[in-house]
């Protein structure tokens, strides 16, 4: 009984070279290469890639979406919870939290259901709504922090910390650059400090999808586009000015025109002192679009799933960790975030935004 | 405690030289003399030894986060620093209960405090410990009880504030800084004090250091202005005798006295007020043995009678600094080796007689190389290969024995190392700064079609470089053991290498030393990789007239 279950399993979400794929409705979802109709989670650029036929996915999400995959990619957007039928297969679309518009898919054939998480978190974050566990047969989960010293503190905290670092930076008169991921956590960067503290600029990365966020009506903080700007060295230093730019732009002559800078980066791999060295930053913060130890497990549980699949991260671990515990639990092979999922540290995906007008960067 | 714990972070959060100073001065200015010291001691790289066994601390922190065995080494090969791993695994800090006390206080009560403390107890004080500190009080509280607190602090940078602060001037802070001393409120105000006089007899100068040459040396001039020795290969150390008794000190600061009991007899003889500069080498017949004879010796904790006789070693002398008590550091060098090969040259000394019972097969002086000119020297170089010499060193006439590595004096002309085109075959990631990147990497020769592993090396790239290669063995991984990953094979490097012995514990039947990679290959293909057969060609060009 319990391995034809197995073999259900397979048949309604597998992966296959295109990605991860249900055949029994003929969608794929997230695929890694061009299909006829994607299902996609979330926008950043390692599960919605261009090409595909036909999109759907959760509404707010479908600014992003334009951005990364043209103006002529047919989209439909969802609701959160609502039902809808492809073929014999039933699917609907629930909060993931990682960033605007992200979702987990759930399928569901015949009684059995399949979850399929995209990335996740657990922490609060006001530029999304919060994660809904999915009960399921089947779970398939990212792995990005899959390790126990992956524990992050309350992002409250982080953003009290952030604003301590600028407040410091604006009395020393440096401007301070913030490196963040363009999509997702920038905004939330935006979404929790305090504005009062001075002015706020940004990448044009950053600011392109900061317009899209507040399309949808998310409330961030105002900003202004440093390319709108003229100011000098001396200038910017008594601006008091925060930075809001994409990790790549750390180290190019871009920087050079703010005259003393403070630099930081947020992202959950400060978490770990060579991680945050390697890259000589004056300060890293702790703070991540995807869960921690303790969020994977708590999710994973929640969903109740009988069969766990893991992928992109520290999958070994976090396998050998949940079939020792009691959690049958299972790798699985996808295309999605880097190797060691560095995606979040360094990230390829933005240079594939458009980057509006960036005279900066040359 | 606090007040250290943000020294630290202010040390650790930048990377410039001018900042670390910058924070070293405002805490040696504001913190007590005591906490002061025992900053020195631990910025410094010195340890409390045998306080917590590692092992020990480690079954400890995975127990209190209630993780298993295989977990926490997965966390630790992943941070690549056991005091951090521990630190982020540690539970939360309790709400209660804090640690507003000096650092002095401190070391005192949760880390002096810990030695010889039976199981129950250790354990009850490091847990409440434990939960008394923030993840970064605990990182720095378990660098303190493992050792190895490596900061990005050079002994330097410490020497600097600290000659900033007590507006001496830094060789005199390096100076007393050397040798055996207590964290002390006393030692921290001798070290600071103006008028101190340095009288601390087992202390050892400041070791002289050379500067590879870069050009021909033929650029440096007026051949007569300068004097030539052999580059020896071995430990470079002083030999100290004061108040009656020898110390031996290494250039790395160790007292090593005890490790050569032939050499301590031999400097007990030497007249009162004497210190030595100069090479540690194994040696037999009058001819110096490798180095890896020597390395034989030095792991050793007790020697051994057999070991004794296997490798005899001999002090090859090339640096008078005190002579009857006196510091003869400023005299120019060829007055100074005058001297030394007065008292050391057998029959030359009468007006010493206890020396000339010194003079033994212990305690030689480097002979001057004759050379009337600069094409001569190259001719000389070139035989350091067969002389198991690594080159030779140029020192200006009338050098002062200067402290650390000021340019222009003393150079060393070294041979060109071996090297050899290999092939990657494992990659492991890298600690501290480069955890997270697959930094150390095993090279393997084809022999018979395969690739056997030769060596392992771990530096000689730039960050741009390791993260290409990187990127590679993420690509490329054939399988995972643990941390290390088998590669694809597909990238060759020459690797750089000063000597090459037979070993039958090595697969290949050879041992490298000092391995490291030149450059990358990418010109070459892996077919085109050396053989082991050439390797091992190498071992007779080493041996050639040896």
């Amino acid at each position: 009984m319990f391995l034809m279950q197995l073999a259900a399993d397979f048949n309604l979400v597998k992966v296959t070279d295109r990605g991860l794929y249900c055949q029994v409705g003929d969608f794929y979802i997230d695929p890694w290469r061009p299909v006829e109709r994607a299902l996609i989670t979330h926008g950043h650029s390692d599960h919605a890639r261009p090409g595909s036929t036909n999109y759907m996915a959760q509404k707010d999400g479908l600014g992003i979406l334009r951005m990364r995959l043209g103006e002529d990619a047919k989209l439909s957007g969802v609701e959160y919870g609502s039902e809808h039928h492809i073929g014999p297969v039933k699917v609907s679309f629930h909060p993931a939290g990682h960033i605007l518009g992200s979702s987990q898919i759930r399928v569901e054939h015949k009684g059995l259901v399949v979850v399929v998480s995209g990335d996740y978190k657990t922490q609060e974050d006001p530029t999304c709504p919060a994660i809904e566990p999915v009960k399921c047969d089947v779970f398939i989960s990212e792995s990005t922090f899959g390790l126990p010293v992956y524990k992050f503190p309350r992002p409250t905290l982080v953003m009290e910390e952030i604003n301590n670092w600028w407040q410091a930076n604006k009395s020393e008169g440096k401007v301070s650059v913030v490196y963040a991921y363009s999509l997702g956590k920038a905004q939330r960067i935006l979404a929790g400090v305090d504005p009062t503290i001075g002015p706020i600029y940004t990448h044009g990365a950053v600011e392109a999808l900061n317009v899209v966020y507040r399309g949808v009506g998310v409330k961030i903080a105002d900003t202004t586009y440093v390319g709108n700007v003229n100011l000098t060295r001396q200038q910017w230093s008594k601006t008091g000015a925060l930075i809001v730019a994409p990790p790549n732009a750390q180290g190019t002559p871009w920087l050079g025109k703010f005259g003393p800078v403070s630099e930081a980066f947020a992202s959950g791999w400060m978490r770990i002192r060579g991680t945050r060295r390697r890259r000589s930053l004056d300060k890293g913060f702790v703070l991540s679009d995807h869960a921690d130890w303790p969020g994977l497990l708590s999710v994973i549980k929640a969903s109740q799933a009988q069969r766990v699949l893991i992928t992109h991260g520290y999958t070994p671990p976090l396998v050998r960790y949940l079939n020792e515990n009691g959690i049958l639990a299972d790798s699985l092979e996808t295309a999605f975030g880097g190797d060691d999922a560095e995606t979040d540290a360094i990230p390829e995906a933005h240079k594939d935004l458009p980057e509006v007008n960036d005279e900066e960067i040359r | 405690m606090k007040k250290f714990v943000d020294l630290y972070l202010a040390i650790d959060a930048t990377t410039k030289t001018s900042g670390k100073l910058a924070v070293l001065q405002d805490y040696f200015v504001s913190a007590s003399a005591e906490d002061c010291a025992w900053a020195i001691f631990f910025l410094t790289g010195r340890k409390i030894k045998r306080l917590v066994p590692t092992a020990y601390l480690r079954q400890l922190a995975t127990e209190l986060a209630g993780l298993t065995d295989w977990l926490f080494q997965e966390c630790y090969d992943s941070v690549g620093d056991l005091a951090e791993t521990m630190a982020l695994l540690a539970p939360e800090k309790a709400s209660t209960g804090d640690v507003d006390i000096t650092f002095s206080q401190f070391v005192e009560t949760k880390v002096l405090a810990l030695k010889d403390l039976d199981q129950s107890r250790l354990n009850q004080a490091l847990t409440e410990t434990w939960s008394m500190l923030d993840v970064d009080q605990k990182f720095v509280f378990n660098k303190l009880i493992t050792g190895g607190f490596r900061v990005g602090v050079s002994q330097q940078l410490v020497v600097n504030a600290l000659a900033q602060v007590s507006g001496l001037d830094s060789a005199a802070i390096t100076h007393r800084m050397m040798g055996e001393w207590q964290p002390t409120a006393a030692f921290y105000q001798s070290l600071i004090d103006k008028d101190a006089t340095d009288s601390h007899i087992s202390r050892p100068y400041p070791f002289y250091l050379a500067h590879p040459i870069a050009e021909e040396p033929a650029t440096l001039g007026e051949i007569s202005q300068w004097q030539f020795e052999w580059k020896w290969d071995g430990i470079r150390a002083q030999i100290i005798k004061r108040g009656g008794q020898v110390f031996i000190w290494s250039r790395g600061e160790e007292l090593i006295t005890e490790r050569f009991p032939e050499l301590a007899q031999a400097g007990a003889r030497l007249p009162e007020g004497t210190v030595i500069d100069g090479e540690i080498l194994a040696f037999a017949e009058g001819d110096v043995l490798p180095f890896a004879k020597l390395q034989m010796r030095i792991g050793r904790k007790t020697l051994s009678k057999k070991i004794l006789s296997d490798v005899p070693v001999a002090f090859m002398a090339f640096d008078l600094l005190e002579f009857q008590s006196e510091d003869l550091r400023s005299l120019a060098l060829e007055g100074r080796r005058a001297k030394l090969t007065e008292l050391l040259t057998p029959g030359a000394c009468d007006q010493y007689p206890s020396c000339r019972d010194a003079l033994s097969q212990y305690l030689r002086v480097s002979s001057e190389l004759v050379v009337s000119d600069w094409q001569g020297l190259g001719a000389m170089q070139n035989l350091s290969r067969s002389l198991k010499v690594e080159g030779v060193m140029i020192k200006r006439r009338d050098s002062v024995y200067g402290v650390g590595r000021k340019r222009g004096d003393w150079w060393k002309w070294k041979i060109d190392p071996l090297s050899i085109d290999a092939v990657l075959i494992n990659a492991q990631q890298g600690h501290g700064r480069r955890a997270t990147l697959y930094t150390d990497y095993t090279f393997g020769v084809w022999d018979q079609g395969k690739l056997v592993p030769i060596a392992k090396a771990y530096s000689g790239l730039t960050d741009e470089e390791i993260n290409k290669v990187d990127a590679y063995v993420r690509k490329n991984t054939l399988e995972k053991f643990g941390p290390v990953r088998t590669v694809k094979p597909g990238l060759v490097f020459e690797i750089a290498f000063e000597g090459i012995q037979h070993s039958p514990r090595h697969k290949s039947g050879v041992a490298v030393r000092f391995p490291r990679i030149a450059r990358i290959r990418e010109d070459k293909p892996i077919e085109e990789a050396d053989s082991l057969g050439q390797l091992k060609s190498l071992l007779d060009l080493a041996k050639e007239s040896g």
